[in-house]
C-alpha cells in the first residue's frame, strides 16, 4: 500500500513492520513525531516518553536485553545526554535488535548547535545507516534490525531535519511478528567491569572489521554509473540535492551505510572517475576517509561546512552561481521572529522579571527561551537542557565571592526540563546551598515540541492515566524549604514571589502553574483551572493615552496605531490572560461585557 | 518535468492542511510527490513554508532559489520574503491579508507599503481576498482551502477529483464548507 509519509512517520512504519515491541524517546525537534507515530500502534508496540534521552536509550537497551526488538529516538543533542550508555552498549552488544535514531539539524532550525552525529557512530564504534528520503527511512529501519542482530550490536540511524520532515511516497508492508527472545544471564557480556570490558573491547574491533567487509558488499552503498568525468560521493539528504543539480550527467557513489565506510567501493569509484565531489552536510566525515585512502577530492574546500547543502548551495559552490532569481527590494521585508503566544503563561512572569535590575537570568531550553527577546530582555544564558539552574548556581557562587556585588541569579526552566535534567541541577543548588532563585515554569505540558505529556501531566504517551508527579513536593523533598507556587498571570503574585525569593540567603524555588494556551486540557486541568480562557479584554479608546505600557507585555493580540496614538486588542485572538489589564496605568483596559 | 509549488505564510494559517490535501491529490493522480516543511520554533508566529514538488520522478523535496513554478502567499509580506524562490516567469498568488510581526504591532515600524505593486511589476500576479471570502462563508479558517483552490486552478490540476480528496482528509463536519471554499478559490483565478 502506498502512503505519503514524512521521514519520521516512515521510521515509525519501519519500526512497526520490523516487529518492534518497545520504543522510548524524549521529545526534541526534529525527532518528536517518530514516537508520536509509533505510539499509534497501541496493540503492538509499547511506546513511552522517557524523562530524558539517556533514560530512553537505557530503557530501550533493557528491552533488548529482555528479548524484544526496541528503539530509542532523539534529536542530535539528545545523543549527548545519552552518550554515556551509548559508548558501553557498543561493548555489550544486544539480545534482540536495538536501533537508535538520531535526528540531526544541518541549518539549525530549532536547535542550539549543529553537531554532526555521524561522528558518534565512529566514536562509539557502532554501525550507522543514513536514509535520504521517506522510503529509505522505512526500509533502513528494518535493515538496521537485521544488521544489529547479525553482528550483535546496537545500530545508529542518522536522519536530518529534511529527511525527518519531508514527505515522500512509501510502499508499506505488513508487520512481521518477531517473538520475544529468551533472556539469558551472561555476566561476561552485560556486566561491564574492567575484566569483562577488556575482553569485549577486542570483540568490538573484530565486529567493526566484519562490518567493514559488510559495508563493501551491501546494496545500501551503490554506484550509479553515468559519464565518468565527475563522480559524486554523497549520503543522506545531500544525495537528493546533488541529484537535483547533476541529474544523469555525473556518476554517483551513494552511501547508505556510513560506518564503517566501504573502503573498497570508494577505491573502485575513485579509480574510475576523473574528479570527485564529496557532497555531505556538516563535517568532512566521508571526505576524510576518501583522503585517508589516498584520493584527492573536492569537499569542504568547495562546499560549506555548515548549513544545509540544498541544490542552490551546491550550484553556487560548483558553478559560482545559483539559478536566476527575480530581483526585488528586500528592504521591505520585516523579520518575523517567533513570539510567546497570545495567552502564554510565561508572559506575565517575564514581564515582571525583565523590569528587575542587577539580575542575571540563567535560561534553559523551551518556549521560555524567548524571554531573551524584546520586549522582555529577560534571559542572559541558554546552553542546553537542564543547564539553567546549574549554571545559575555556579554563577551565583562566584558573584557572592565579591562582597556587595549585589548580583543575583534567577534560573528558569520548564516542567518538562525539570524532569529531564533540571532536577539534578536543583539538587546541586540544594546540596551546595547557593542562594540562586530557581523558577519552574510549569505550563502543564511539554510545550515547544508540540504538546507532549510528561511525568507532571498525569498521562503517558499512549494516553494511559498515570501518577502525576508533584513538583512542589519533589522540590521540598530535595531539601529546599523556600518554595512558593503562583499563578503567573497574576502580576502581583509574581512580583511578591520574586521580592520574597530575592530577600533570602538560601536556595528558593518559585513554581508558576498555569497551562500552555495551546494545550488540549485534560479533565483535571479543567477542574483545576476553572476560569481559564473564557474572558476577553478590550481597550476603551477614550481612556487610552497611548503610553504603550500594554505593548511592553509583548502580546501579539495588542497593536498600536501610530496615527491615532491608541492601542487596541484583537478580540479574535485574546484569551483573557489579563496581563495587559493589570499593567494599564490609566484603567483603559476592561473585561468585555462588564 | 518536475513542477514546484511553494506555499508560504505565518504559523497557524493552515498551510500544513493545504499541502496535505495537495500532495495527497497529486499522489492519487499517479505523480511522484515530495513535500518539505520545517516545523519547530516557527510555529510560534514565525514565517512558514510548505514546499511541494511533483512529476514523474522527484529527487529533492526542497525547492531551491529561483525554482518554484508558483508561489502562493497566505500572507502578503510573506510573498515578498519568499519571492527569490520563484522562477523568473513564474506565477504568484497573494492573499491580500496582513499579519503583523511584533515590531509592527508595537508601532515601532509600519507594515511595508507597495508590496503588491513591487511584485506585480515583475511577475504574473493574482491577488485574492481569501480572508474576506472565508469570512463570508462563516469560517475564517477555510482561507487555506480557498487558496488551495486558486493554486490548483493556476497549475492546471483541475482534472484531479479534489472533492474526493477533501472528503477523505477533512473532518466530516467541515467537508461541505471546505468543498465550497475550494470552488470559491478556483473561481477567483
Amino acid at each position: 500500500m502506498k502512503k505519503l509519509l514524512t521521514g519520521n512517520e516512515a521510521v515509525a512504519q519501519g519500526a512497526y513492520e520490523a516487529g518492534v515491541k518497545y520504543a522510548s524517546a524524549y521529545p526534541g525537534t526534529p525527532s518528536t513525531e517518530i514516537l508520536e507515530n509509533i505510539a499509534k500502534y497501541t496493540e503492538d508496540i509499547l511506546a513511552e516518553w522517557a524523562t530524558n534521552e539517556k533514560v530512553a536509550l537505557e530503557s530501550a537497551m533493557g528491552a533488548s536485553v529482555a528479548g524484544a526488538r526496541s528503539m530509542a529516538a532523539m534529536k542530535h543533542v539528545g545523543v549527548n545526554v545519552a552518550a554515556d550508555p551509548l559508548f558501553t552498549i557498543s561493548y555489550t552488544g544486544i539480545n534482540a535488535g536495538m536501533v537508535i535514531v538520531t535526528a540531526d539539524e544541518p541549518g539549525q532550525y530549532s536547535s542550539q548547535n549543529e553537531q554532526d552525529n555521524r561522528n558518534y557512530a565512529k566514536f562509539a564504534k557502532i554501525p550507522m545507516l543514513e536514509p535520504s528520503d521517506s522510503q529509505e527511512s522505512k526500509d533502513m529501519i528494518k535493515t538496521a534490525f537485521e544488521i544489529g542482530e547479525t553482528y550483535d550490536t546496537p545500530v545508529l540511524v542518522r536522519m536530518t531535519t529534511r529527511v525527518c520532515h519531508s514527505k515522500g511516497i512509501v510502499h508499506c508492508c505488513e508487520r512481521k511478528e518477531v517473538q520475544i527472545k529468551d533472556y539469558k544471564k551472561d555476566v561476561m557480556k552485560y556486566v561491564c567491569v574492567p575484566a569483562v570490558s577488556k575482553r569485549l573491547r577486542v570483540k568490538v574491533e573484530e565486529r567493526m572489521q566484519k562490518l567493514s567487509d559488510f559495508s563493501d558488499v551491501t546494496e545500501l552503498n551503490y554506484f550509479e554509473w553515468n559519464d565518468k568525468k565527475i563522480g559524486v560521493i554523497a549520503s543522506g539528504a545531500a544525495f537528493t540535492f546533488a541529484k537535483e543539480v547533476f541529474g544523469d550527467s555525473v556518476s554517483y557513489l551513494k552511501l547508505g551505510f556510513t560506518n564503517p565506510l566501504p573502503a573498497e567501493k570508494i577505491r573502485e569509484f575513485a579509480g574510475n572517475v576523473d574528479k570527485i565531489y564529496v557532497i555531505e552536510e556538516n563535517d568532512p566525515y566521508i571526505e576524510e576517509q576518501v583522503r585517508i585512502l589516498g584520493f584527492d577530492c573536492f569537499g569542504k574546500n568547495l562546499f560549506p561546512s555548515y548549513g544545509e547543502l540544498t541544490s542552490d548551495v551546491i550550484r553556487k559552490s560548483v558553478f559560482g552561481e545559483a539559478n536566476k532569481t527575480i530581483e526585488y527590494d528586500r528592504k521591505k521585508v520585516v523579520p518575523r521572529p517567533p513570539t510567546l503566544c497570545v495567552g502564554c503563561p510565561h508572559r506575565g512572569f517575564f514581564y515582571q522579571l525583565g523590569k528587575r535590575k542587577d539580575i542575571i537570568v540563567s535560561g534553559d531550553i523551551g518556549c521560555y527561551t524567548l524571554g531573551f527577546a524584546e520586549p522582555y530582555n529577560a534571559v542572559d544564558l541558554t546552553i542546553c537542557m537542564g543547564a539553567g539552574a546549574s549554571m545559575g548556581h555556579g554563577a551565583q557562587q562566584v558573584f557572592d565571592m565579591k562582597k556587595d556585588s549585589g548580583k543575583r541569579v534567577v534560573s528558569v526552566m520548564g516542567d518538562s526540563t525539570f524532569f529531564h535534567t533540571g532536577i539534578n541541577s536543583l539538587i546541586n543548588v540544594s546540596y551546595n546551598r547557593s542562594n540562586a532563585v530557581t523558577v519552574i515554569l510549569d505550563n502543564r505540558v511539554t510545550g515547544m515540541t508540540g504538546h507532549q505529556d510528561n511525568p507532571g501531566t498525569g498521562y503517558t504517551l499512549q494516553g494511559k492515566k498515570t501518577v502525576e508527579l508533584n513538583i512542589e513536593k519533589l522540590v521540598r523533598a530535595i531539601g529546599i524549604e523556600n518554595v512558593v507556587q503562583i499563578n503567573p498571570n497574576d502580576l502581583t503574585s509574581v512580583k511578591a514571589a520574586l521580592d520574597w525569593a530575592l530577600s533570602l540567603d538560601e536556595p528558593s524555588v518559585i513554581i508558576t502553574r498555569w497551562p500552555c494556551v495551546l494545550k488540549k486540557l485534560s479533565l483535571q486541568d479543567k477542574e483545576e483551572f476553572k476560569e481559564i480562557f473564557q474572558d476577553k479584554y478590550s481597550i476603551d479608546q477614550n481612556k487610552c493615552t497611548g503610553c504603550k505600557v500594554c505593548i511592553k507585555t509583548g502580546c501579539p493580540a495588542i497593536s498600536f496605531d501610530n496615527a491615532a496614538k491608541k492601542a487596541t486588542i484583537d478580540l479574535e485572538q485574546c484569551v483573557g490572560c489579563s496581563v495587559c489589564f493589570q499593567v494599564c496605568p490609566v484603567g483603559a483596559i476592561g473585561k468585555v461585557g462588564t | 518535468m518536475v513542477k514546484s509549488i511553494l506555499l508560504v505564510g505565518v504559523g497557524g494559517q493552515g498551510t500544513i492542511l493545504a499541502s496535505k490535501l495537495l500532495t495527497t491529490g497529486l499522489m492519487e493522480a499517479g505523480y511522484d510527490v515530495k513535500m518539505s516543511e520545517i516545523h519547530g520554533m516557527s510555529q510560534r508566529g514565525g514565517s512558514v513554508s510548505s514546499q511541494v514538488r511533483y512529476g514523474e520522478k522527484v529527487e529533492s523535496a526542497v525547492i531551491e532559489l529561483g525554482g518554484a513554478d508558483i508561489l502562493v502567499a497566505f500572507e502578503k509580506m510573506e510573498a515578498l520574503r519568499w519571492l527569490e524562490f520563484l522562477k523568473p516567469g513564474g506565477k504568484v498568488v497573494i492573499n491580500n491579508y496582513e499579519i503583523s510581526p511584533i515590531s509592527i504591532l508595537s508601532g515601532k515600524i509600519d507594515y511595508p507599503q507597495g508590496i503588491i505593486e513591487e511584485i506585480s511589476e515583475k511577475v504574473d500576479t493574482v491577488v485574492i481576498d481569501a480572508a474576506g471570502h472565508a469570512k463570508d462563508m462563516g469560517n475564517s479558517k477555510v482561507m487555506n482551502v480557498i487558496l488551495l483552490g486558486a493554486t490548483i486552478k493556476s497549475m492546471g490540476l483541475d482534472h484531479i477529483d479534489w472533492e474526493k480528496i477533501i472528503e477523505g482528509n477533512v473532518k466530516q463536519q467541515f467537508v461541505d464548507i471546505n468543498k465550497k471554499a475550494f470552488k470559491c478559490g478556483a473561481n477567483l483565478v
